[in-house]
């Protein structure tokens, strides 16, 4: 087994644990903190195929990850301001509760 | 063409023109209503015998014609007119001559009569469309007037309408006579049809001119009938009619409900006559025959088959009544028999002798009957009456006279001439001796029952009931009231000169037919009729069998009426006494009204009922099914419509609404159950091309 | 050929009319209404005055494009036929109007109706195209239907409807035909289809042009003639669908049924001349006999029908069935032969004076006697069966005298004007169908039967204690009926008034039945 594929191991383990905790945490926050874990693990995946891929020296790959965690930190804001006005409005995170879009 | 037959039509229009303004004219105006008729009528009589003379000094029997436009249809217009020949002639003075006597006699007999003036408006219109018939010269004239004349005697008739019996008189015998009517209308239109013209005498064209008749008498038609006797015998039926012949005399007895002089001129003298006159004047067309064959064609055998029945029926009747004026009406119906019978066997001179003579006495006799009813104050039943000879002397002789001559006594009475010359005719009729032997059967009885008559009214003790008259009829004129009852007395002379003068009349007449000098019969033929004389075979032996006859049925009446007085009025009849059975059939007419009351009249109302229902349920009925069947189509229609595509319809939404809710199990508004869908769909996927790529 | 627009002017005249009756109010409708039909029948008599004799061509029309779209002009004219049934719808509605003095209840709108329903006969009368002529035939059933409806006796709803759909259902009939032709012909005109008719070229180009190849031209012209026949035959009406008639007749007010038996029942006549006669000559020809059977039973089960009944409006509806089954009588008659046989030629021309005169003397002496009815019934308060009266005669001898001529002209005595028209049908057509001719005497004699017999129950006998102060005709009564009764005997003694106008128009309507 060689580096990349541990990396891969890894951060698809990662995007497991981050799917997971999205799919059946109760609390809005931590869905997500599985949704920053994904998003992490995406940008494993960036890395691991830069530096084991064709051109390590381009910066391309460095660079697709800082976009990643910019735009990760920018949604995160975001999410934390949606989940922020959403516990004002129904005093409790529990996603389970707020069903209001019911069919 | 002569002033006369230029302004023939002046005769009619008289006495119309003068019912014109009576009808207007109010009820009191007696004097100028009675003025206005008789004036009209004398005049027209005066113009009568300008006509007869204008024919006697013509000496032919071409007749005059003038016809006139009326209206056109088509390319054609159809034309009118009169004309004057012998028969025209004969006519016109025997119709205005006892007209005039009559009319002057109602003064008299109605004079108590509160509608005296509408009486005589009815008499001058009867009177002017009946000298239109005589006058006319075209089928379609003749048959306008003979409607008209057929209104007046309806309007007659039913004079006193407040009796029922008498509105009921009227209207049998107005739809009576329309039954005969009708074949005569039908044969009016086949003629026209066929010769394309109603006029008689058009110079040539007319329709008894001889390129019609050639061409009716080529022409077969059903029954293997030429065209002209086709149409000879639906016109005959009309006269029959018309003039009582059976099977439709039924309403000339029950005419008698109409005021006496009414009977005396329209049901004796000259409207039934006109049933004959119609024969006499179309008989051209009756007797047209291909080629110069001696057996009379298949009308007149008719014709003579009729009369001859009719004559025999008739007299039979009449021996049985008892009602005055019925005797002398079934006594008209036999006579008019007789008539015919002249008519069918020995042509227009024979019969129309006949009806001249037979005008004038038995006119005589109704009048006479009238004087004996006004003198016994109503009183028509002639059992109640008797004696009367005592206290009526002027009516009893002109009556004797009168009856005489209607049985046919020998020699001095004109009825004995022209009776004589219809035997002698009938003897001499080449298809049977039947009518001869029923004619003389038939005079015998005459006699019979005249004498009968004679004997029970004139003759013996008064047997009136001293509190007025027990019959219904003329009782309403107000005699009872002003003559009271009890004494029979002479009617007024306004009354009785007319008596005397148609008295004359009745013997003189005869003497312008007698075998010895038949002035009549050549003067109808417009030529000298050669005639042996009373050396002709079968004259003499005719005359004398009649007179055995005669002679006979005085006897016979004599016998059992007159050799001893009548007891009471409830006695029975002498020969009722001795044939109980048959003088109650002969009493009721042979029950002859019966039997079309249970028959004709009874199928044509049970008809009519029959026609109503069906309107009423069947073809009513019909449109009812129709409108039900559309009503239960539109039920059926709503029907489906609300339960079949209506609920189909909800039905349908419904279960989209179903499906819809359940989808809608999908939103279940929880986040991560979205995120667990999208994460399922996206394995799949992933699954899925994969799969494909390594296929 | 435009000259001052008569005819328009006349049916405009009573539509205006109705508006100023409905304006003016209660006390002034009935003279307003009797003014402007006085006006309609003075205006007819300048049009009868100027009409040309001797042309049996159109005459005083009016052509105007209208409806390009369809082909339709407004074209009106009339010709003998035309004139002579403006001059019965002139002369009836008077009449109608006079004996209309009970009704009480709504009187503008009454005589407004009244009116309209004059318009809509003159309008049916003078069109010259079937869009035109439909519309007023429509158009008269609404105020007939209200008429009888609103002021009738106490079935006169039921009998209102079904006059009402029973015309209804004729006239959609008649309608579906019309369109077939129009959609193959393109036009609506009746000289034009009659002309195509007579060249036997409508029904080929029929099956041609709406492709209704499964049948021949004969049978589409039969399924034509089917329909239209239906519309017709129930207006007249023709046995066996005539049964709406004496309800109708009955129920409505007397003033009604005198429009409706004088007028309205001419119109289906009318139409048989007008448009079966000459459109659907052929196919008239060819069912001849079962139409001359019809005809027969309508002269002859009315006449009998008649004398059952017991009330004096359903008898005079009745015998109206007969008289006018004398008119298709003959009317059938002149259908029979094709051929140019002088002889023929000559009873047809006869047939169809006939057919002209007794439409015009019905409706004169029709609309007389149910005029006489209507003041039997004021007199009596509305009761008018047979049984009710008796001996009338002796407390009222002028109305008798006076009703009795008119019942006689009914009859069909000579020197009345009922004979003339009675006399040229049978003489016309007897030679060209001598059976049914024969059988259908017996009309005359049921006719006879009835009306003598009226007389009898009503004026003769006894009287009925119940009438001794039934007032005689007043001096206002006697005065407007005088006109009436004055014109049946001048009609039956000088019948070429009439016929000197219509004669034209006759030789050449036969003349146009030549095949």
């Amino acid at each position: 087994m060689n580096s990349l594929q541990s990396y891969l191991i890894l951060s698809s383990l990662l995007f497991s644990i981050g799917l997971a905790g999205a799919l059946t945490r109760r609390n809005a926050i931590l869905v997500l903190i599985g949704i920053e874990l994904m998003l992490n693990s995406a940008n494993l995946n960036f890395i691991a195929f830069w530096r084991f891929g064709p051109n390590p020296s381009a910066l391309t790959g460095i660079m697709f990850a800082i976009f990643s965690i910019s735009v990760a930190a920018a949604e995160a804001a975001v999410g934390l301001a949606i989940i922020l006005a959403a516990y004002r409005h129904s005093r409790t995170t529990d996603l389970d509760q707020m069903n209001s879009l019911k069919g | 063409m002569t002033w006369i037959v230029k302004n023939l039509w002046l005769i009619p229009a008289l006495p119309i023109f003068a019912a014109g303004i009576t009808a207007l004219l109010k009820q009191r105006s007696r004097i100028a209503a009675a003025s206005l008729a008789i004036g009209s009528m004398a005049l027209s009589f005066l113009l009568s015998l300008c006509a007869f003379a204008n024919v006697l000094l013509r000496h032919s029997n071409q007749p005059l014609a003038v016809n006139v436009r009326w209206f056109q249809f088509g390319d054609e217009w159809l034309k009118i007119g009169w004309m004057l020949d012998p028969l025209t002639a004969v006519m016109l003075v025997m119709v205005t001559f006892v007209g005039l006597l009559i009319f002057i006699y109602s003064i008299g007999y109605m004079e108590h009569d509160e509608n005296f003036t509408r009486f005589f408006c009815f008499l001058a219109l009867f009177a002017g469309a009946m000298l239109g018939v005589v006058i006319a010269n075209s089928l379609l004239l003749l048959f306008m007037c003979w409607e008209i004349v057929g209104l007046t005697s309806y309007l007659l008739i039913g004079f006193w309408y407040f009796t029922p019996s008498a509105a009921a008189a009227a209207k049998k015998a107005f739809i009576t006579t329309r039954i005969g009517d009708l074949g005569f209308l039908i044969g009016m239109v086949w003629l026209y049809a066929q010769t394309h013209t109603l006029l008689f005498y058009d110079a040539g064209a007319g329709c008894l001119e001889q390129s019609s008749l050639v061409h009716l008498v080529t022409t077969t038609t059903v029954f293997g009938l030429t065209t002209s006797a086709a149409i000879g015998i639906l016109i005959f039926c009309g006269a029959a009619g018309k003039s009582g012949q059976f099977p439709l005399h039924v309403w000339l007895p029950d005419a008698m409900e109409g005021p006496t002089p009414v009977s005396a001129l329209i049901h004796a003298a000259t409207m039934v006559a006109a049933g004959v006159f119609l024969i006499a004047r179309i008989y051209p067309l009756m007797s047209a025959a291909l080629g110069a064959t001696v057996t009379p064609t298949v009308a007149l055998q008719v014709v003579t088959w009729v009369g001859a029945i009719t004559a025999l029926f008739g007299a039979t009747i009449a021996v049985a009544q008892y009602d005055i004026k019925r005797i002398l009406a079934y006594s008209t119906v036999s006579q008019l028999g007789y008539m015919m019978i002249g008519l069918g066997v020995g042509g227009p001179s024979v019969g129309m002798f006949h009806l001249i003579t037979h005008a004038f006495f038995k006119a005589l006799l109704f009048l006479g009957a009238g004087s004996v009813i006004h003198g016994c104050s109503g009183e028509q039943d002639i059992r109640r009456m008797g004696g009367l000879r005592k206290f009526m002397p002027v009516t009893f002789a002109t009556y004797a006279v009168g009856m005489l001559a209607l049985c046919g006594f020998p020699f001095f009475f004109s009825g004995f001439w022209s009776k004589d010359a219809i035997l002698h005719a009938a003897h001499n009729w080449s298809i049977s001796q039947a009518p001869f032997y029923m004619a003389a059967i038939g005079a015998l009885l005459t006699a019979f029952y005249m004498t009968r008559q004679v004997f029970y009214v004139f003759f013996g003790t008064l047997r009136l009931p001293a509190g007025g008259p027990v019959s219904h009829a003329e009782s309403h004129s107000e005699d009872t009231q002003h003559h009271g009852a009890g004494h029979p007395h002479e009617s007024p002379v306004v009354m009785t000169a007319p008596l005397a003068i148609l008295a004359v009349c009745a013997i003189l007449l005869g003497f312008l037919g007698t075998p010895a000098w038949p002035w009549f019969q050549s003067f109808l033929d417009g030529h000298a009729v050669e005639s042996g004389g009373f050396h002709e075979p079968g004259i003499m032996s005719v005359m004398l069998s009649s007179s055995l006859l005669v002679f006979l049925g005085l006897g016979l009446g004599w016998w059992f009426y007159g050799r001893k007085p009548i007891a009471s009025a409830e006695a029975p009849d002498a020969v009722g006494k001795l044939q109980p059975q048959t003088f109650r059939l002969l009493g009721h007419a042979y029950y002859v009204d019966a039997l079309y009351g249970a028959t004709l009249i009874r199928l044509n109302t049970i008809w009519s009922y029959v026609c109503d229902w069906f309107d009423r349920f069947v073809w009513n009925g019909a449109v009812y099914l129709v409108s039900y069947a559309v009503l239960g189509l539109a039920w059926v229609d709503n029907s489906f419509d609300t339960y079949i595509v209506n609920s189909g319809f909800d039905e349908g939404c419904r279960g989209v609404s179903d499906g819809g809710q359940i989808l809608a199990l999908l939103q279940g508004g929880r986040i991560q159950s979205y995120l667990r869908m999208i994460g399922v769909a996206l394995i799949a996927l992933v699954i899925f091309l994969l799969w494909g790529a390594k296929a | 050929m435009n000259g001052f627009p008569m005819l328009t002017l006349l049916t405009a005249l009573p539509i205006v009319g109705a508006l100023v009756v409905l304006a003016l109010g209660n006390k002034l409708a009935r003279a307003t209404a009797f003014a402007f039909s006085f006006a309609a029948l003075a205006l007819t008599l300048v049009l009868w005055f100027h009409f040309d004799r001797g042309s049996g061509a159109l005459q005083f029309q009016e052509t105007h494009p209208w409806i390009a779209v369809l082909n339709v002009n407004y074209s009106v004219g009339v010709d003998g036929l035309g004139l002579l049934m403006l001059l019965l719808a002139s002369i009836v509605v008077p009449i109608g109007i006079a004996a209309s003095s009970q009704i009480q209840q709504r009187v503008p709108l009454y005589y407004a109706l009244i009116l309209l329903l004059q318009a809509c006969l003159f309008g049916t009368f003078t069109a010259q195209n079937f869009f035109h002529w439909f519309i007023f035939w429509e158009l008269s059933l609404i105020p007939a239907f209200f008429l009888i409806k609103l002021w009738g006796g106490p079935r006169a709803t039921k009998a209102a409807t079904q006059f009402l759909v029973y015309t209804m259902v004729g006239s959609v009939a008649m309608l579906l035909t019309f369109l077939a032709i129009f959609l193959t012909t393109h036009t609506f005109d009746f000289a034009q289809l009659s002309a195509l008719a007579q060249s036997g070229q409508l029904m080929p180009s029929v099956v041609d042009k709406l492709a209704w190849h499964r049948f021949t031209p004969q049978h589409v012209g039969l399924i034509l003639f089917a329909g239209a026949f239906l519309g017709f035959a129930v207006k007249v009406p023709l046995f066996p669908f005539h049964t709406w008639l004496p309800a109708a007749y009955s129920e409505a007010p007397t003033g009604t049924t005198i429009l409706l038996t004088g007028a309205m029942s001419k119109m289906g006549v009318y139409g048989f001349l007008r448009i079966l006669l000459p459109i659907f000559y052929p196919q008239m020809q060819e069912l001849l006999t079962p139409l001359l059977w019809l005809a027969v039973a309508t002269i002859v089960f009315s006449a009998y029908a008649a004398y059952a009944q017991q009330d004096l409006k359903r008898i005079f509806a009745y015998s109206s069935i007969n008289h006018l089954g004398y008119c298709l009588l003959a009317i059938f008659a002149i259908a029979k032969f094709t051929g140019a046989d002088a002889d023929l030629t000559a009873e047809k021309y006869a047939a169809m004076n006939g057919v002209f005169l007794q439409m015009f003397n019905h409706g004169l002496t029709a609309g007389t006697i149910f005029w006489f009815i209507a003041l039997l019934e004021k007199r009596s308060g509305g009761l008018r069966d047979l049984n009710d009266f008796g001996g009338l005669r002796k407390v009222a001898p002028v109305f008798t005298g006076l009703m009795g001529i008119a019942l006689f002209s009914s009859l069909g005595l000579p020197g009345l004007n009922g004979f003339i028209g009675e006399f040229l049908i049978f003489k016309g057509s007897f030679p060209l169908i001598s059976w049914a001719t024969s059988i259908s005497v017996l009309g005359l004699l049921m006719t006879a039967l009835f009306i003598l017999s009226l007389i009898q129950r009503v004026f003769s006998g006894p009287l009925n204690p119940k009438w001794a102060a039934f007032p005689d005709l007043t001096t206002s009564e006697r005065l407007t009926l005088i006109p009436a009764i004055g014109l049946m005997f001048v009609l039956g003694l000088f019948p070429q008034l009439v016929l000197g106008v219509i004669n034209s128009t006759v030789i050449q309507m036969v003349q146009h039945l030549r095949f």
